[in-house]
């Protein structure tokens, strides 16, 4: 530094841009920073993410497929059993990536390695480093929903070209849920907290109509199951595999919609919590 | 460097406090520092010397009081007031997925530089590190002094206006440290205001125009080194041992020698202005000391004075 700096080298003028003091309008650094270091190192905990979905087609789908046979699809023509749950187990996927890169990883980078600390002393704020670690959570997530469809299509369970739409749809999904548990990990102080994480999802998982229909609930517990987010997510799924769409797809696709706007609404509450202690 | 002191506060901090629940960390400190000075935050571990950084860098909310840098709110222009400092945090915090060089390009990203400027700044960087051969190394492979000089090259990459400096020879040797102190001396040289935190007396009397002690989230003194020495100490200290068994008990017999006496449960210190005369007169009491040492009065004996405990406890 050969220039001597002057009095007025120290005089800053305040932004009065909005978000100001959260964001400098420079997520795409994180996401960089975030290529860099999957390509450099973690990319075998990413292909282990996206063998966990077919592992459970395989071995639900064709074996339990095979005592099952076919089964009622959502228009109400018979599909086989591996056909029924494949969409399902996708929609599980973009949920279990979503909350596990927002939940787990965000708290893990945030106590632990100290990442989100080195970022925060930069120009970075709390909002960029938000929205470049959903993203990425949302470009690993449409990964691992291409791969998955290509599993399906290569297990003959694609019958139509618009179950491509699926990969999008999930990452729509995916999207719903890194945007909630990213707001909900700003509340949590210990590692006994974020087991709660997975009291929540392992149950939501196993229930939400995933392996069979909702129909073979009473009323108060389907109600209750049409309340949580992934069986709107395995609904939708299932009306796109096979191009068959009932109005419920709109509602479905709108409860994503809004719980992404809640839920960044909700993060960006708590950024300040979550980043500035 | 008149031109730049005669200028507003570049950080002016008034009844800055943060409080953990009950626990006050920070407990209404008030300080300015002027622009291209050296400032100090000397005091023992857990005295809010880490807190006060953090909330000047705008990562830390205050829980009252008022706090400008550079005439802006940290807490209101967070990323605005950080495109100007540099922060060297007590824990280095480097990206451990990122080699060496990725460490300097990626963070140097987050400011939002252009990799035009970033590439040749990261190789000037590397050379200021020695760690120019490390450049594709892997961080978690570099000893802990090459990571703590990588975390210092890498707060520089924007060039900061102030650097924020926490800790920063703790785990260097001797010969490191001096590197980096001349280094920061050649910064604050062209205008680089330096903040720094610091519980080595060496390291604060070297580096620091003016200091604060601080001690339980509160400032205790504020002066240059030579004014705090001169103010809370005498000129000389007389350090005596006579064995840990009887240092307290002695010092009874040494009443009336000297200005102060301060029996520690290793020595007995008593301070004088002329510390030859002062052993002298111990013998002559017919007390033989095992060890005796004749020293200037340093910012350690201030803290002493001014907490009742020594600084690296």
């Amino acid at each position: 530094m050969s220039v001597h700096l002057t009095a007025q080298d120290y005089a800053l003028e305040g932004s009065r841009r909005p978000l100001a003091a959260l964001y400098s309008r420079n997520a795409r650094a994180v996401i960089a920073r975030g290529l860099l270091a999957t390509r450099s190192s973690n990319w075998l905990v990413m292909v282990s993410g996206f063998f966990e979905p077919v592992l459970y087609l395989v071995s639900m789908g064709v074996g339990l497929g095979a005592l099952v046979g076919s089964v009622e699809g959502p228009n109400g023509e018979p599909i086989s059993y591996a056909a029924y749950i494949a969409p399902a187990l996708l929609a599980v996927s973009a949920m279990n990536g979503a909350v596990y890169d927002s939940t787990w990883n965000v708290f893990f980078k945030m106590n632990f390695a100290k990442l989100y600390q080195g970022m925060l002393y930069t120009s970075l704020g709390p909002l960029d480093v938000a929205i470049g670690e959903i993203f990425l959570a949302l470009l690993r997530g449409a990964m691992y929903a291409t791969g998955f469809t290509a599993v399906m299509a290569l297990m003959g369970l694609i019958t139509t070209p618009v179950a491509l739409l699926m990969i999008p749809a999930s990452v729509v999904i995916a999207f719903g849920f890194a945007s909630f548990g990213m707001g909900i990990t700003s509340f949590m102080k210990t590692f006994q907290q974020m087991e709660w994480v997975n009291f929540v999802m392992l149950p939501m998982f196993l229930f939400s109509a995933t392996f069979y229909p909702l129909s073979v609930y009473p009323q108060g517990v389907q109600w209750f199951i049409q309340a949580l987010p992934l069986w709107h997510g395995v609904e939708l799924l299932r009306q796109i595999s096979i191009a068959s769409f009932t109005p419920a797809a709109a509602v479905h696709l709108s409860y994503f919609l809004v719980m992404i706007a809640v839920g960044m609404l909700l993060t960006t509450l708590r950024l300040r919590k979550l980043f500035l202690k | 460097m008149p031109t730049l002191s005669a200028g507003p506060p570049v950080i002016s901090a008034r009844q800055l406090s943060k409080h953990y629940g009950d626990f006050k960390a920070v407990d209404g400190i008030s300080f300015e520092v002027p622009a291209g000075e050296s400032f100090g935050l000397l005091g023992p571990n857990g005295a809010g010397k880490s807190t006060t950084m953090r909330m000047i860098g705008g990562v830390s909310q205050r829980t009252s009081g008022d706090l400008t840098i550079m005439g802006l709110d940290p807490e209101e222009h967070g990323p605005e007031v950080r495109a100007h400092l540099g922060v060297v945090p007590q824990q280095d915090n480097l990206d451990e997925e990122l080699r060496v060089r990725d460490n300097l390009l990626v963070y140097g990203r987050y400011f939002g530089l252009p990799m035009s400027y970033l590439r040749p700044k990261a190789d000037e960087l590397l050379e200021f590190a020695q760690l120019t051969e490390k450049a594709s190394a892997k961080v978690d492979a570099l000893s802990g002094g090459m990571k703590r000089r990588l975390t210092i090259a890498r707060s520089l990459i924007n060039e900061p206006k102030i650097l924020l400096l926490d800790e920063p020879t703790t785990g260097l040797d001797p010969q490191a440290r001096h590197i980096l102190w001349d280094r920061l001396f050649r910064l604050k040289e062209s205008g680089v205001t330096l903040i720094l935190t610091t519980h080595y007396m060496d390291e604060a009397e070297q580096l620091c125009d003016r200091l604060v002690v601080v001690d339980k989230g509160r400032i205790m003194a504020e002066g240059s080194p030579a004014q705090l020495i001169r103010e809370h100490s005498t000129r000389e200290v007389l350090e005596l041992r006579f064995g840990s068994e009887r240092n307290t008990t002695v010092a009874a017999e040494l009443q009336g020698i000297g200005a102060r006496l301060e029996p520690l449960p290793d020595r007995v210190l008593i301070y004088a202005q002329d510390g030859e005369a002062a052993l002298e007169q111990v013998i002559s009491r017919g007390l033989r000391p095992i060890t005796s040492l004749v020293r200037r009065s340093s910012l350690e004996d201030v803290f002493l004075r001014l907490t009742g405990r020594s600084l690296v406890d």
